[in-house]
């Protein structure tokens, strides 16, 4: 066991200063890894040697692993390592690893937690999930078979999860003669295939985990290999962590603390960045701005995550921690809401492209409602029919209809509602969900938001068997949208009323929908913000649109102020279906009627955001329809529409 | 916050000790934000210490917001109800204390019963107690390095109506996102510290001056050796065989339990250093001590668990 001294030689530290190996100890790092390996691979073995090599197998344990090993084991009489890992009893009569287990260990400059994962192409799920929380990834090659099928689906499914760190350990070289040849043909095999799916840089190690080779120490069978051994590489290499805390401050608020009037705090887990007292915040979606008072965690004890000797309160917490803020200013802040940086926050979107690796025996089912939790917001999502299907052994796009158990797909989503995120390649936190069933309340899929779709590449549509020129046929139209627009006071209602008893009397089916009586009901949450303008239009658009599938002649009066929302609402219809109407008066001519007052209102300021006053009106620059207010009547003007609409 | 100079100022890599604290209070929070009616068992032992202590810290300033759940044999050692009692009152929260009726009338012990013992005083107790006050979600200070079954548990592990444990079908955990959605009947049992060691509980303990019951410190103390382990006498119920003395020794112990089930180690140990020192050159796992694992060879906790032991 000459390879384990690295290891050994805390012991002397323990038994000689205890203080001195507490005060080493208390600065260890953490680095999380996952094996990727077939059953034949060594990967239990390896995991067993590892935690032998570090001394985290005790006496007793070592005793049972011998009769163990006697009995079961796959060694003769040699030490099966295996059988330290395998743990539920199914598995140790199958003599494989079914499912995700966690190991540990530890030496004097890193604590390890392993996902140990097992390589069978059914349990593609088990190592998304290992891979999910780990820093790096080990993927065991046998020297005997070299890259095979599994080891590029491992590859790949360690790239897509976001693995950058990835070892390529080449086992069971102790069966190869520790051939350098050998070695070198798998690592050019391999590094041809990683360049292919966007692995940049890998470590590759030959290594024996029966025999202990490059384990701890480099080896004296492998003289051509300069190092690193396995455990230096894990002990030395550097973990996200570290660029996280580069990234613009996101924490997704948990819980609020409130144990009385006083006290008002916002608890999290950092996702990324840095957050000192005194910088501005933003909260999402709402945008509210604010503060950083206090940075809060629990006085006493000279903790760890103190980091000030005690203190309670932090100047600073960086990304991996869990703390409570408070905010200067009283400002809305619930579970589901993200705190980032006030000048650089992240989007919010309804609307979604992801990867999404099926995790249930159910198949996933397309329009049917799930609940997504992505950080600590939890909405209803739908799924399109996913554009195409992963085949994970030969990386090759395949066209699906849907998902079923361990496939990988890319997908368009869309939520009930919105929610803050970031593309998952930037930030794990906010772009990384599960799925869930809503009746069985199983965990159905993992996904990896990749980037937000515009409003208009809409969610797909449910095929209807009666269509809508079915709808118009029966009603011996044409559907159209008259859209008017113009300042307020300019005549839209007045006139866009005429023109609905006009067609009405021609037996045309018809319905006027009016800015005002819309702001009552349907858009009632709506203000006249800029962006609330724009949520109006879109919400008028979208029912002018069924109602035109309906079959009807839709006739809107609203200001609708600009150009890019009459051009969003023309885009929803059918080419030719939408009419805009320019009820064009002047702002002198509409202010001296004034028939509701507003414009005094806002002259004297009384009302804010008025369209013509101290927000902008961008009139159309080609409209199908002009009516010129001051040469027309109201009723000469309806006069004129209809007679354009229908000649 | 841009990437310059400043900020690069302030970052700092976090201690694994600083990056399994952040993950057990994401744990704590996260079950209390979802779950109807969360507790916390308690039993007092130095890995429920850690889990408390960080339930502090999670909801701090306010208390934790549940209560603390104490499945009792009758049969536990002195100092731990002591240490029980102190606990809750300094953390603010209530404590339940829960005893099988069952067990009680009919006199359940350990020097008499056996196996039935645990079984009906915490197998049993913890269900009855559970169902009794409709608890939803039960937090518990298991850990996956304990024990081989223990491995592949999930943080989140969901139990039936009649509490029992499928290893077979079990949720995927991703990330740091917890699916904490059950079926009717379904209680979770919730492990915030699954990922922690004996070593980075014992250093954590040293790190925040936590609280642990002066048994884990070495003193003398009056014992009797009997099948191999060390016992200690810790009142009058313990029923002194034909010849047995009790002997005063320098003891201490690993892992607490029934004072009759629970094998103590000779020890000088009587600082937390030098505990962990102990620890760290020691050469038998820390469960051996416990009479519970030695049922059914390799797989006796995963049989235990399927029936609904925690």
């Amino acid at each position: 066991m000459s390879d384990a001294d690295v290891i050994y030689k805390t012991d002397a530290l323990i038994a000689e200063d205890i203080d001195q190996y507490l005060e080493v100890h208390q600065h260890k790092t953490m680095l999380r890894f996952i094996t990727c390996g077939s059953v034949d691979d060594g990967k239990s073995t390896l995991i067993g040697r590892l935690l032998y090599d570090s001394k985290m197998i005790f006496e007793d344990q070592l005793a049972a692993l011998e009769s163990d090993s006697r009995k079961v084991g796959t060694q003769g009489q040699e030490i099966d390592f295996a059988l330290l890992v395998d743990g539920l009893a199914a598995e140790r009569e199958q003599g494989i690893t079914i499912d995700v287990a966690y190991r540990f260990f530890a030496t004097e400059k890193r604590k390890f937690i392993v996902a140990d994962t097992p390589g069978h192409e059914q349990y593609t799920r088990n190592m998304v999930t290992g891979a999910s929380t780990a820093d790096l990834a080990v993927i065991l090659i046998d020297a005997r078979k070299g890259v095979l099928t599994q080891t590029r689906r491992h590859s790949y499914l360690a790239h897509l999860i976001g693995i950058r760190n990835i070892v390529l350990a080449v086992n069971k070289m102790d069966l190869v003669d520790y051939s350098q040849e050998i070695f070198d043909t798998i690592v050019g095999e391999y590094t041809d295939f990683a360049n292919s799916i966007g692995i940049s840089s890998f470590t590759a190690i030959p290594i024996s985990g029966f025999k202990g080779d490059n384990i701890t120490g480099l080896s004296d069978h492998t003289p051509w290999y300069g190092g690193p051994a396995l455990m230096e590489h894990l002990e030395t290499v550097e973990v996200d962590q570290v660029s996280d805390q580069e990234k613009p401050f996101r924490m997704a608020v948990q819980w609020v603390n409130r144990p009385n009037l006083d006290f008002r705090g916002f608890s999290g887990q950092i996702a990324t960045g840095i957050v000192k007292v005194g910088d501005a915040v933003r909260v999402l979606p709402s945008g509210k701005t604010s503060t950083i008072a206090r940075i809060v965690t629990m006085p006493g004890g000279a903790g760890p995550a103190s980091g000030s000797g005690g203190d309670g309160d932090l100047d600073t917490a960086v990304a991996g921690q869990s703390v409570t803020l408070c905010f200067a200013d009283e400002v809305d802040c619930s579970r589901g809401d993200v705190i980032a940086a006030a000048d650089n926050p992240p989007q919010a979107a309804d609307q979604f492209e992801a990867t999404i690796v099926w995790m249930a025996d159910e198949e996933m089912l397309p329009g049917r409602p799930y609940w997504l939790k992505l950080g600590t917001q939890t909405v209803t999502a739908t799924i399109q029919q996913p554009k195409y299907q992963v085949n994970v052994n030969t990386m090759e796009h395949l066209a699906a209809k849907t998902l079923d158990l361990n496939a990988i797909g890319i997908a368009n989503l869309a939520t009930d509602r919105q929610i803050v995120f970031e593309p998952y390649e930037r930030n794990r936190t906010l772009g990384g969900f599960i799925l869930i069933d809503k009746i069985t309340n199983a965990t159905v899929a993992a996904g990896m938001l990749h980037f937000s779709l515009r409003r208009a590449q809409n969610v797909h549509w449910q095929a209807t068997d009666v269509s809508r020129e079915f709808h118009a046929g029966l009603k011996n139209q044409r559907p159209a949208v008259l859209w008017f627009t113009g300042l307020s006071g300019a005549g839209k209602s007045t006139i866009a009323n005429i023109v609905e008893k006009k067609l009405a009397r021609m037996n045309r089916h018809t319905f006027l929908l009016d800015g005002d009586n819309v702001r009552h009901g349907l858009n009632k949450d709506l203000g006249f913000t800029d962006a609330d303008r724009v949520e109006n239009i879109r919400r008028v658009g979208e029912v002018a649109r069924l109602m035109t599938d309906a079959g009807l002649v839709v006739i809107t009066a609203f200001i609708s102020p600009f150009r890019a929302e009459r051009e969003m609402v023309r885009q929803m219809m059918q080419p030719g279906e939408f009419i805009e109407v320019h009820i064009d008066t002047p702002l002198a001519d509409a202010e001296a009627r004034d028939v509701k007052g507003l414009y005094k209102k806002a002259r004297s300021g009384e009302l804010k955001n008025f369209t013509g006053i101290d927000s902008p009106y961008e009139p159309p620059e080609d409209p199908e329809i002009r009516i010129d207010t001051t040469t027309l009547t109201a009723e000469q003007a309806a006069e004129e529409i209809v007679r354009r609409l229908i000649p | 916050m841009q990437i310059n100079g400043e900020a690069m100022l302030d970052s700092k890599r976090l201690t694994h000790l600083e990056r399994l604290e952040a993950e057990s209070i994401h744990i704590l929070r996260e079950v209390v934000a979802e779950a109807e009616k969360p507790v916390m068992l308690y039993s007092v032992g130095k890995d429920s210490a850690v889990m408390l202590h960080l339930a502090r810290k999670a909801f701090y300033p306010s208390p934790p917001p549940f209560p603390l759940l104490h499945v009792d044999t009758t049969w536990k050692f002195r100092a731990m109800y002591d240490l029980r009692d102190r606990m809750a009152r300094e953390s603010g929260m209530e404590l339940l204390v829960y005893h099988n009726p069952e067990a009680q009338e009919r006199g359940i012990n350990p020097f008499d019963h056996g196996a039935l013992h645990t079984d009906m005083w915490k197998t049993e107790g913890l269900k009855q107690a559970l169902n009794l006050y409709g608890f939803d979600a039960a937090f518990g200070g298991a850990r996956r390095d304990e024990e081989k079954s223990r491995a592949k548990e999930r943080i989140f592990s969901f139990r039936t109506a009649s509490h029992g444990w499928d290893p077979k079908n079990q949720r995927p955990e991703l990330w740091n996102l917890y699916n904490a959605k059950k079926n009717k009947g379904e209680s979770i049992r919730v492990f915030p510290i699954s990922n922690w060691t004996e070593l980075d509980i014992w250093q954590y303990i040293h790190l925040n001056d936590v609280p642990i019951v002066p048994l884990y410190f070495a003193a003398e103390r009056p014992t009797v050796e009997r099948d191999g382990m060390l016992l200690m006498v810790d009142d009058d119920r313990f029923p002194l065989k034909d010849g047995e003395e009790p002997v005063m020794r320098s003891i201490r112990f690993r892992t607490l339990g029934c004072y009759p089930l629970t094998g103590a180690v000779e020890s000088k140990a009587r600082t937390l250093p030098e505990i962990i020192q102990e620890t760290l050159l020691t050469t038998t796992s820390e469960r051996q001590g416990r009479a519970i694992d030695k049922d059914a060879g390799g797989a006796g906790m995963e049989k235990k668990k399927q029936e609904g032991y925690f």
